[in-house]
C-alpha cells in the first residue's frame, strides 16, 4: 500500500491541473443542478408566476403548489365561499382566493406510499436474493457457473421494456396487474441480475478464511455467513441497494403499463396532475421535489459506502 | 488434548495429486512441524485434518475417533490461518471470545476465560482495541488467543509467522514454543522455514510434491536424512554429495570416491552397480594435508565464529564449515578429511539412503 506504483497512490497533481479539474467538476455540478433548482423554485411559485414570460427569477413564494398537490378542489360561486366562515388553514385560504374550495385529499400521498413500498420492497428482495446467490457463486463450485452468470447478466442486455407486452399479458392472467406485489416482483427480477454481479465482486474480495475460521470455531455455514461474511459485505450491500433503489424508484414505463389505480406509483401519477384545473406547474414541481427526497436522504445516509462501492472494491484491504 | 493419526491420506484436485498417500501420527501433546517448499501440499494436508477439505481417500483419526467425514465444527480443533483471519468488525475481546459464543458459554464465563487467555499471551492491555490497528505480533497473539480459549483437542497452524519480519519471528518462535510447553497441546505447524521447524518441533515431517519424504525428530532428520531431498532441504548450507559409481555389499566399511578410499559406517544392504552419493554435512569436513581427497579452494564466506569454504573437487563444489581463524588462498589445493562415523550413502536413482550402521541407530533410540 505504501509503494508508489500501487493503484491509488498516484503522484500528487500540480496546482494548475487541480484548478482545472475543480472548475470542470463545479461547472458540471452547476449545469446538472440548474433543472433541479428550477423545479424547486417553481414549486413555490403561484400558477401565473410559473408560466409568466420572461420567466421570473424573483417572485413571491407561496405554498399554493403544495396545497394543490395534496388536495382536490372544486370551483364554487363567491357567495357560497363567503358563506363558509373563516378558513381553517393557509391552504384553505389560498384555495378560496382562487374561487375554489378543498373537496378532499388528492391521490398523491397514496401513490407516493406505493412508490415507497414497491421501491424499498423490491430493493430489499433483490439485494437479499442477490447476496445469497452471489455468495453461492463465490464460494461453491456451481455447475456451469460461468454460463449461469452470463445468463444472469444477459437479462440486462435488452431494455426491460422490450418484454413489456408478454409481461402485461402474463400479469393479467395471474391477477398481478395493478398490484404492489406484481410491481415488487417485476422490479426484483430486473434488479437481481445487477445485484448478483455487483455483490459477487464484493464477496469474492472477502477472504474465505474468515468463514472457515468461524466454521472451525463451531459455527454452521449459515451462522458464519450471517456473523462473519455479512458484516464485511455491508459496503457492497449498501452500494447495490442504492443502485436497485434508484432504478425501482424512477421506473416509469412498466409503471404506466401495469398500474393505473390501487398500485400506481408516483412517476406515472405526476404527469396526470397537469390536467386538473389548467396547467398547474407548481403542483407538478412540488410533486417532483417531494419525490426526490427519499433518494436524496438514502444517498446521503449511505454516501460513504456508495463512494467506496462505485470503485467496486478497489479501495478495500 | 488428543492424538492425531492420518492414514494413507490423499487429495487430488482434478488430475493433480496435491497430497499422496500420507500417513503419520502426532502423539498427544506433541508438536509436529510439516515442512516443505511452496506448493508441496502442506496447507492441503492441514485443511483435510481440519475438515475444510474432504480427502480423496484415506482416514483421519482424532483421539482414536474416525473423523474423516465429520464437519469442521464437529472436530473440536483450532486453526490459526496464515493471515490470521481476525474478524475486522469485532474488537480483540470479541474475536477471542467468538468460539465460546458458538458453544453457548455464559457471558460471565466467556469474560473470565478471555481474560485468562489474554493474560497467558500478555495481551490483556489491548482487549478492547479494534483488531485493524494491531501490529503483526499482536494480531498473531490474538489469533492464538482465539485458538486456545476453547481448549480444543489440537491446534493446526498454517505458517502463522509467515508475514512477520525476521526479528519478530524469532521472538514469536520462542513464545510459541513456551506456550506449547505450558499447555501441551497437540499441534501441527506448517512452515517452509527449516530453522523454525528445527527450533520448535518435537517431530518434523518433510514433504515434497505431496509426499512425506521423512518423519522423525529434528535430530533424526538432520543426522540421518532418509532421502537426498531431505538431506538437501535441511541445513544451511545443505549436505554435500560426492557422487561415484560402484556396487555395495553388506558389511562393507569403505567406498572409493574419485579413486580415494573413504571409510563409511558399515553398510547393511546389498546394492547392484549404480550411481551412488556420499553425503557429508559441511561441519563434518576438516582440512588436512594428509588426506588424499583433494580439491582447490574456490571461495569462502565469513560467518563470525566460523566460515564456509567452498572447494572445487572433481565431483563438484563441496562446502565445509571450518573455524574462522584459518586462512585460505583462492585456488590453493587442500586435503579434505571427512568425519567417517557421520557419513550417509544414497542411491542416486531412487534418492533413498542406503541402510548402514549409522541409520540403524535410529531404530534403537
Ligand atoms: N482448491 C484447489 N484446487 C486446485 N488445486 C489446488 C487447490 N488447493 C491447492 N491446490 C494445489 O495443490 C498444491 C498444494 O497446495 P498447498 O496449498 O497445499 O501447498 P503448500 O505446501 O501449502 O504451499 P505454500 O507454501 O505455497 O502455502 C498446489 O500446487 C496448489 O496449486
Ligand atoms: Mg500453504
Amino acid at each position: 500500500m505504501s509503494s508508489v506504483n500501487s493503484a491509488h497512490s498516484v503522484v500528487e497533481p500540480g496546482a494548475m491541473s487541480k484548478r482545472i479539474a475543480a472548475s470542470i467538476v463545479i461547472a458540471y455540478a452547476v449545469i446538472t443542478m440548474i433543472p433541479l433548482v428550477w423545479i424547486f423554485m417553481t414549486s413555490f411559485k403561484s400558477p401565473p408566476d410559473s408560466i409568466s414570460y420572461p420567466p421570473k427569477i424573483m417572485f413571491q413564494p407561496t405554498l399554493e403548489g403544495y396545497c394543490n398537490l395534496f388536495t382536490t378542489r372544486t370551483r364554487q360561486t363567491s357567495e357560497y365561499i363567503a358563506s363558509l366562515g373563516t378558513p381553517t388553514s393557509t391552504c384553505d385560504e389560498t384555495t378560496r382566493s382562487r374561487n375554489m374550495v378543498i373537496a378532499g385529499p388528492s391521490n398523491y400521498w397514496p401513490r407516493f406510499k406505493n412508490s415507497l413500498l414497491i421501491a424499498f420492497g423490491s430493493t430489499f428482495l433483490a439485494v437479499s436474493l442477490g447476496t445469497l446467490a452471489a455468495y453461492g457463486f463465490s464460494r461453491f463450485r456451481v455447475p456451469l457457473a460461468d454460463d449461469l452468470l452470463f445468463f444472469i447478466l444477459s437479462t440486462r442486455m435488452m431494455p426491460p421494456i422490450a418484454v413489456a407486452i408478454p409481461i402485461y399479458l402474463m400479469y393479467r392472467q395471474l391477477g398481478l396487474s395493478d398490484t404492489a406485489l406484481g410491481m415488487i416482483l417485476l422490479y426484483t427480477a430486473v434488479n437481481v441480475s445487477l445485484a448478483v454481479w455487483l455483490l459477487k465482486g464484493f464477496i469474492d474480495e472477502i477472504p474465505r478464511e474468515y468463514e472457515e475460521a468461524a466454521m472451525i470455531d463451531g459455527y454452521t455455514r449459515m451462522q458464519a455467513f450471517f456473523k462473519v461474511v455479512l458484516p464485511q459485505a455491508t459496503t457492497g450491500i449498501a452500494a447495490t441497494a442504492i443502485f436497485c433503489l434508484i432504478f425501482a424508484w424512477n421506473e416509469y414505463a412498466f409503471a404506466v403499463l401495469l398500474t393505473s389505480g390501487e398500485a400506481q406509483t408516483a412517476p406515472p401519477f405526476i404527469p396526470t396532475i397537469i390536467g386538473e384545473g389548467g396547467q398547474d406547474w407548481p403542483a407538478v414541481a412540488a410533486a417532483t421535489t417531494i419525490f426526490l427526497v427519499p433518494i436524496l436522504v438514502f444517498t446521503i445516509l449511505l454516501r460513504k459506502q456508495l463512494l467506496r462501492g462505485i470503485t467496486f472494491g478497489a479501495v478495500r484491504k | 488434548m488428543a492424538e492425531i493419526r492420518i492414514e494413507n491420506l490423499r487429495k487430488e484436485f482434478g488430475a493433480f495429486v496435491a497430497v499422496e498417500d500420507s500417513s503419520f501420527v502426532v502423539r498427544d501433546g506433541e508438536f509436529l512441524a510439516l515442512l516443505g517448499p511452496s506448493g508441496c501440499g502442506k496447507t492441503t494436508t492441514l485443511r483435510m485434518i481440519a475438515g475444510l477439505e474432504l480427502p480423496t481417500s484415506g482416514r483421519i483419526f482424532l483421539g482414536g475417533e474416525d473423523v474423516t467425514l465429520n464437519r469442521a465444527r464437529e472436530r473440536d480443533i483450532a486453526f490459526v490461518f496464515q493471515l490470521f483471519a481476525l474478524y475486522p468488525h469485532m474488537n480483540v475481546r470479541k474475536n477471542i471470545g467468538f468460539p465460546l459464543v458458538a458453544q453457548g458459554v455464559s457471558k460471565a464465563e466467556i469474560r473470565s476465560r478471555v481474560e485468562e487467555t489474554a493474560r497467558l499471551l500478555q495481551i490483556n492491555n489491548i482487549l478492547d482495541r479494534s483488531v485493524s490497528g494491531l501490529a503483526g505480533g499482536d494480531r498473531q497473539r490474538v489469533a492464538l488467543g482465539r485458538a486456545i480459549v476453547r481448549r480444543p483437542k489440537c491446534f493446526l497452524m498454517d505458517e502463522p509467522l509467515g508475514t512477520l519480519d525476521a526479528e519478530f519471528r524469532d521472538l514469536m518462535v520462542r513464545e510459541l514454543r513456551e506456550l506449547h510447553n505450558r499447555i501441551h497441546a497437540t499441534t501441527v505447524y506448517v512452515t517452509h522455514d527449516q530453522l523454525e521447524a528445527m527450533a520448535m518441533a518435537d517431530k518434523i515431517a518433510v514433504m515434497n510434491h505431496g509426499i512425506i519424504e521423512q518423519f522423525g525428530t529434528p535430530q533424526e532428520i538432520y543426522n540421518r536424512p532418509a532421502t537426498m531431498y531431505v538431506a538437501d532441504f535441511i541445513g544451511s548450507p545443505p549436505m554435500n554429495f560426492l557422487r561415484f559409481r560402484s556396487s555395495l555389499q553388506k558389511g562393507v566399511r569403505s567406498v572409493s570416491v574419485d579413486g580415494v578410499a573413504i571409510a563409511v559406517p558399515e553398510v547393511h544392504q546389498d546394492m547392484a552397480e549404480g550411481e551412488l552419493a556420499l553425503g557429508v554435512r559441511p561441519e563434518d569436513i576438516r582440512f588436512s594435508d594428509a588426506s588424499a581427497l583433494r580439491g582447490a579452494v574456490y571461495g569462502s564466506e565469513y560467518h563470525g565464529t566460523n566460515q564456509i569454504v567452498a572447494v572445487e573437487m572433481g565431483n563438484g563444489l563441496v562446502k565445509a564449515r571450518v573455524p574462522a581463524d584459518q586462512n585460505f588462498q583462492i585456488g590453493e589445493t587442500v586435503g579434505l578429511e571427512l568425519n567417517h562415523s557421520k557419513l550417509s550413502l544414497f542411491d542416486c536413482a531412487s534418492g533413498r539412503a542406503v541402510a548402514s550402521s549409522r541409520y540403524a541407530e535410529a531404530h534403537h533410540g
